[in-house]
């Protein structure tokens, strides 16, 4: 037990290791701060153009859409971070994170907003357009809340993963939280801050697990 | 060379795609391996802990409860390195398939159980009280009435969180599994050319786009009605 608490436990080197962990949770919240709205941006965009009744526009959408996610993260990371260079373009870590993720995240809010807007009764916006508001005023002010709330607990829970996902973020170098603990760790021969980056994961996500198996439950017994 | 000769040569290398193809293929066999020990594993694990807390225990179900928080909110990937780097520096070594295999079962096996709680909180009262009434007891209650009937009702999102999973495996590349990243990075290596990059990407679509497509099959098949 003395021997667990020595190597997953061990004060010392948390306190050792805080400052660089703290650079990393710093960079990780900044990931995540940049990829929610560009990923909920691109996703509402999606959603909405692949509504249209075009098929010009809603089948290479709904393709797009499939392809990213279909394809790991991890793999389109590092297609951005270590193949593109090859054709010339060097994303750096930062460009290739931000790329990668915005595709990714964006397919994924994009499918499960096209769900939400699919949700709404038709009647909405026609009568809303029957009112005489403009069809972005349907779209923002009829359909949109109606779609959001309706697919809410899906939404809150993919942004649960995007933030879990930033730890890939890791793999190509970004000084992330995880990428500063294995670097801490690899420099004490101790896994304290792994276990440390670990805690401030689980502490930074717990409230958000919590909301969300109280709305699934609450979502499924409605269902009944 | 033109732009597109260049940028063929780079990405649609035939000489390179056909010396690393079977690489690939070798890949593509250990992720559908790691992925199927990892559903098998995950699910069952799941069914249990969801049916342990239908007994009801609160202690236990507390215990399970925390369990499961825990693995909903750590990334996979963090999992992974605290068993394939954290664990032997405690004496405890595992091999990097191991370390994904047990990781993302542990994920798995979270989400699994919320899932089939969640089906079994869904089943009228009124069925557990019916079977009860006829006299059957607790347990063929449980296994007999509930648990068909939630399962059922779990079947969508199970589909869907399962392959969200499974295309975790892809991670195990960070641990040294040769499953297709991991084959394609070190081709990339070798050749000094991202070819067998998009041979990974193409051997991911082929995997997955199918199973993408089944997701939203199933998902209108089994939606219940509103």
């Amino acid at each position: 037990m003395e021997d667990f608490i020595e190597t997953f436990l061990n004060l010392d080197i948390a306190r050792q290791a805080s400052p660089i962990l703290i650079q990393g949770l710093i960079q990780t919240l900044l990931l995540a701060a940049m990829t929610v709205p560009l990923g909920l941006g691109a996703g509402i965009i999606l959603a909405v153009l692949s509504t249209r009744k075009n098929p010009w526009l809603r089948y290479p959408l709904m393709a797009f859409v499939d392809f990213f996610r279909a394809i790991p993260p991890l793999v389109l990371l590092i297609f951005l971070y270590a193949g593109l260079p090859f054709a010339g373009v060097d994303l750096g870590a930062w460009g290739a994170v931000a790329l990668g993720f915005l595709l990714n995240t964006g397919a994924y809010y994009a499918e499960i907003l096209r769900a939400g807007i699919e949700s709404v009764p038709r009647g909405q916006p026609e009568a809303a357009r029957a009112l005489g508001l403009r069809p972005w005023q349907v779209w923002v002010f009829i359909v949109l809340p109606q779609a959001v709330r309706n697919v809410l607990p899906d939404l809150i829970s993919n942004t649960l993963e995007v933030v879990k996902l930033t730890s890939i973020a890791s793999v190509v170098a970004l000084p992330e939280l995880l990428f500063q603990a294995r670097q801490a760790q690899s420099v004490t021969y101790n896994a304290t801050p792994i276990m440390v980056a670990a805690l401030a994961y689980f502490i930074l996500l717990w409230p958000c697990v919590r909301l969300l198996s109280r709305l699934e439950n609450k979502q499924i017994a409605g269902k009944r | 060379m033109t732009g597109w000769e260049k940028f063929a040569f780079s990405f649609l290398n035939p000489r390179v795609a056909a010396e690393y193809a079977p690489k690939i293929i070798e890949g593509l066999g250990l992720t559908i391996l790691l992925a199927a020990c990892i559903i098998a594993t995950g699910l069952v694990a799941g069914l249990v802990l969801a049916t342990i807390r239908a007994l009801g225990i609160r202690p236990l179900n507390w215990l399970i409860i925390f369990t499961v928080d825990v693995f909903r909110a750590l990334p996979p990937l963090v999992i992974i390195v605290l068993i394939y780097f954290g664990l032997p520096n405690a004496g405890i070594d595992f091999s990097g398939f191991g370390a994904t295999w047990l990781a993302l079962s542990l994920v798995l096996m979270a989400f699994a159980e919320e899932i089939y709680w969640a089906g079994i909180c869904a089943v009228p009262a009124g069925q557990w009280e019916a079977s009860r009434a006829l006299g059957l007891r607790f347990l063929p209650t449980l296994f007999r009435i509930v648990l068909p009937q939630a399962i059922r009702i779990a079947i969508p999102p199970l589909v869907n969180r399962t392959i969200a999973i499974t295309k975790g495996t892809a991670l195990g590349s960070v641990v040294a599994v040769a499953e297709i990243l991991g084959a394609a990075q070190s081709a990339m290596a070798f050749s000094g050319n991202p070819t067998p990059l998009t041979l990974g990407a193409i051997a991911y679509i082929i995997l997955f786009l199918p199973v993408v497509f089944a997701g939203r099959w199933i998902e209108t098949k089994f939606a219940w009605k509103r």
